[in-house]
């Protein structure tokens, strides 16, 4: 339970730490780190008596979360040569102070939402919310298309964080979100930045805005 | 019950076979052929049923809400015999019409797509008839109400049409809100959507506001049968879509709006007396507003919608009367306005049915309808000009057709009213008497212009004066209508025998003495249909024996108003616009006619042009602005619509936290 903890409260320490880290590639290494300690989960709350199960689902997570996209990410950022700067819409102090407010709005919330008693461990429900709120900030509050990938990852990631407690039930949840971000890795990654980057000669969905009607 | 599910399953199957067929001949014979058929099984089943027989059946429906019950009884019955009797015609001379139409020409579509929603929306306005529940009434409403939009686009290369094509759309959408909203309401009270539980809800008192009920029904259903002042998609809509359809929309369509009025007011039950004024008040101002337009059209198609606004408003009429003699205990006053209510719409059916097609003709043969191109059309084409005096007549209120009859039951409505009790009512049955009379002469002179100007007299372009006859398929569906109608006006009592059952159903009324006003009523038609026989037979040896004495004294032909002229001109005869003009210096206003004459000053002018033109002035004056202002608004509201990603997911953020802190 030790375990489980800190692994809760590095998560969230990372959360935080996607706010407010200024390089892309410390981006995409905090996302290794995200998903090494996400893969921790399903071990760490398997019930007794399906560990091997769950072992796979953790080596799968790791597989794909942890090394996956975290070098798709980086090769990207090879490829694209880009300013390898973060260019933020809104502050890096004030971003943190979004991350802050939405790790108080989720420990509100946990205290207002009325769950089946023993259904989330604790800290877990607050950090998997803080996860995904992060995740959208960091969509929001970002200019290049890479942090909104990030971001839309970190969010996912929180979902799946979410759905952990439900492998009681099956883990046939757990693995279609996998399954999600695999679908992620293709079409947001393979398909949109190269053509993003192709079309516009930039990343930057600021210029998105000569799309509306 | 079962020949009405192998009607609904020709439409059906027509449907697809039209679209899987593509879009040339085969698509043309397959999609009319299927709602032909279809429709005849439907006549069949009418004539095979008894007239007073209810049955109802529920199929497997696989929604959550609501459930496939479908039932007849005798209003079903009754509204569902225009939607057969015109599929029929409608499907004959549709095809014949469209077989040289060349496919390239047409819509993205091309054949397949249009008979694929002719079917659809006879399939449509079979399930609305019919229809028991409230889910499934909705499905069939919107199947019915969407299927026109793509019919009336049928050429919609034209920018009049596409624009026509939109105003019905948004019309009948509108309209739909109010049914919905209407359901949904009386659904939220009920608890379920079956028809018989809403009436048993209302009539337990368990609707909050039933007033307001009451008047979503009337928006929403008088939008769909063109009540003033919510008509202006008619004069729109119907000039712009081919003939089968505006006659298919225009005799069947409308018709579903006096039904689901009908049926709502039945849901409703106990009604305050108001609701009957009110819905007295709406169809009267229908009638008159809708035939004076109508006599200040030019175009032929247009002039024909605004009368139709005038027959829906008289329909409406008669529900009125329903429901105030219903409240005011007078089975006379009651069942003899429903009667009449359904009589008319069955004869608008036919009637309008029959003009529609014939304006079609004239359409495909001279390549316009405005009446300002017409003329003399009577001998080059004389089964349609026939066709067309004979329903001219009928909706006209002549007699010994049955519009007449259909007229003459509010008439003894009205008459009946006039011995209600308290000044006030006997009033308002007066005067809505006099307004009854005088829309029947307006109508016909609106007629006498239709037909006169259009058929009589001289050609007035070259098109007009080679106009070739129509083919025997389009021949053959006009003369089977002509058929109904010569039946209808002979067999003028016994329908009232089929409409009484439906009046009779009408809940809250007292069947007894309702049946003897009735068996009175039909006792009146019969001396009306004598006398009319002995007039016709009188007519018939006139005219024989005119002919004779005129062959004898060797009499010479002339040319139409040549009058004497050294150098007579089409151009000296009456037109549309000097025909309208007497009437136009009395009732200009309400007719929102406008005249312009353009004359040289001077003694001797060599240049005098009198144009008289009638735009609908509710649309100019009320509808345009407010769908300007509703456009601005909507335009001033993009400004959410920046295209910024990132500030839309902030939009999808804020709205998740500010949902779960208002909620928790």
């Amino acid at each position: 339970m030790e375990l489980y903890h800190s692994v809760m409260v590095a998560l969230l320490c990372v959360d935080l730490a996607f706010l407010a880290v200024t390089r892309l590639r410390s981006l995409t290494r905090l996302t290794a780190v995200q998903g090494a300690l996400l893969a921790l989960v399903p071990v760490l709350s398997a019930p007794a008596g399906d560990s091997g199960h769950m072992a796979l689902l953790s080596l799968a997570v790791l597989a794909i979360k942890g090394v996956g996209f975290p070098w798709l990410l980086a090769r990207t950022l090879t490829r694209l040569e880009v300013n390898p700067v973060v260019e933020p819409y809104l502050g890096f102090n004030l971003s943190l102070l979004a991350g802050v407010s939405g790790l108080l709005f989720s420990l509100w919330l946990e205290t207002r939402l009325p769950f089946p008693p023993g259904l989330f461990p604790p800290l877990l429900f607050p950090t998997a919310l803080t996860t995904i709120f992060t995740g959208l900030t960091l969509v929001i509050a970002r200019r290049k298309a890479l942090t909104q990938v990030i971001g839309y990852l970190a969010a996912e990631n929180g979902i799946f964080l979410l759905g952990t407690p439900l492998s009681v039930q099956g883990s046939v949840w757990l693995e279609l979100s996998v399954l999600l971000d695999v679908f992620v890795a293709v079409f947001v990654m393979g398909i949109a930045i190269h053509h993003i980057n192709k079309t516009f000669e930039s990343i930057d969905v600021g210029r998105f805005c000569t799309l509306r009607d | 019950m079962e020949l009405f599910g192998i009607s609904l399953a020709f439409y059906a199957l027509g449907a697809i076979a039209a679209l899987c067929a593509g879009r040339g001949r085969l698509a043309n014979a397959l999609g009319a052929g299927a709602a032909l058929a279809g429709s005849v099984v439907g006549l069949a089943a009418f004539a095979v049923a008894p007239a007073s027989a209810v049955s109802q059946v529920v199929l497997p429906w696989g929604l959550p809400v609501g459930s496939l019950t479908l039932g007849l009884d005798p209003v079903s019955r009754l509204f569902l015999l225009p939607v057969s009797l015109l599929g029929a015609a409608c499907a004959v001379c549709g095809a014949a019409s469209l077989a040289g139409h060349d496919h390239d020409e047409a819509g993205h579509g091309g054949l397949g797509a249009h008979w694929c929603f002719f079917n659809l929306l006879l399939a449509g306005l079979s399930l609305v008839m019919a229809a028991r529940d409230a889910v499934c009434f909705l499905v069939a409403w919107e199947i019915m109400s969407l299927a026109p939009f793509f019919l009336i686009g049928f050429h919609d290369d034209e920018v009049e049409v596409r624009e026509a094509a939109w105003t019905y759309l948004v019309a009948a959408h509108l309209g739909a809100v109010c049914v919905l909203a209407f359901f949904a309401a009386f659904w939220a009270a009920a608890g379920t959507t079956g028809f018989d539980a809403l009436a048993q809800a209302a009539a337990d008192g368990r609707l909050a506001a039933p007033s307001a009920l009451f008047l979503l029904a009337l928006a929403g259903f008088g939008a769909k049968a063109g009540f003033f002042p919510l008509h202006v998609w008619l004069p729109e809509a119907h000039p712009a879509a081919p003939s089968h359809v505006s006659a298919m929309l225009s005799g069947a369509m409308i018709s579903a709006g006096v039904y689901g009025l009908w049926r709502a007011v039945e849901l409703l039950g106990p009604a305050p007396l108001w609701w009957g004024w009110t819905l007295c008040a709406v169809g009267l101002v229908s009638a008159a507003m809708g035939i004076l337009q109508g006599l200040a059209q030019g175009n032929l198609k247009r002039l024909l919608a605004y009368s139709s606004v005038e027959n829906m408003g008289l329909a409406c009429l008669g529900l009125g009367l329903g429901l105030v003699g219903r409240g005011l205990d007078n089975p006379a006053v009651a069942v003899l306005g429903l009667a009449g209510a359904v009589f008319g719409v069955m004869n608008h059916a036919a009637f309008k049915g029959l003009l529609f097609l014939c304006a079609g003709e004239v359409l495909h043969a001279v390549g316009s309808v405005r009446i300002a191109h017409l003329g003399g059309l009577g001998k080059r084409m004389p089964v349609v000009g026939a066709a067309f005096f004979l329903a001219s007549a009928g909706i006209a209120g002549l007699p010994p057709l049955a519009g007449f009859a259909a007229e003459l039951l509010l008439a003894l409505s009205l008459l009946a009213g006039l011995s209600l009790p308290g000044l006030l009512p006997r009033v308002a049955m007066a005067g809505a008497l006099a307004v009854v009379a005088g829309v029947g002469g307006v109508a016909l002179a609106a007629f006498a212009k239709a037909g006169g100007l259009s058929f009589l007299g001289a050609p007035r372009t070259p098109a007009a004066a080679k106009a070739p006859a129509p083919g025997p398929i389009s021949r053959a569906g006009l003369l089977f209508l002509v058929a109904a109608v010569a039946a209808a006006a002979v067999f003028a009592p016994n329908l009232l025998g089929l409409a009484g059952p439906a009046a009779l159903d009408f809940p809250g009324l007292d069947p007894a003495p309702a049946r003897a006003v009735l068996a009175e009523a039909a006792g009146v038609l019969a001396s009306v249909r004598a006398v009319g026989g002995v007039l016709v037979v009188l007519v018939v040896l006139l005219l024989v024996l005119r002919r004779r004495l005129v062959a004898a004294n060797g009499a010479r032909r002339e040319p139409t108003w040549g009058c004497g002229y050294l150098a007579p001109t089409a151009r000296m005869q009456y037109g549309p616009a000097s025909f309208v003009e007497p009437a136009a210096r009395v009732m200009g206003s309400a007719m929102g006619v406008t005249r312009r004459l353009d004359m040289d000053t001077g003694y001797f002018p060599a240049r005098a042009r009198f144009t008289v033109t009638a735009p609908d002035r509710l649309r100019l004056a009320f509808f345009t602005p407010l769908f300007e202002a509703v456009a601005r608004a909507c335009d001033a509201a993009k400004v959410v619509q920046h295209g910024r990603v990132h500030l839309y997911i902030l939009y999808v953020l804020a709205t998740v936290v500010l949902l779960l802190a208002w909620k928790l």
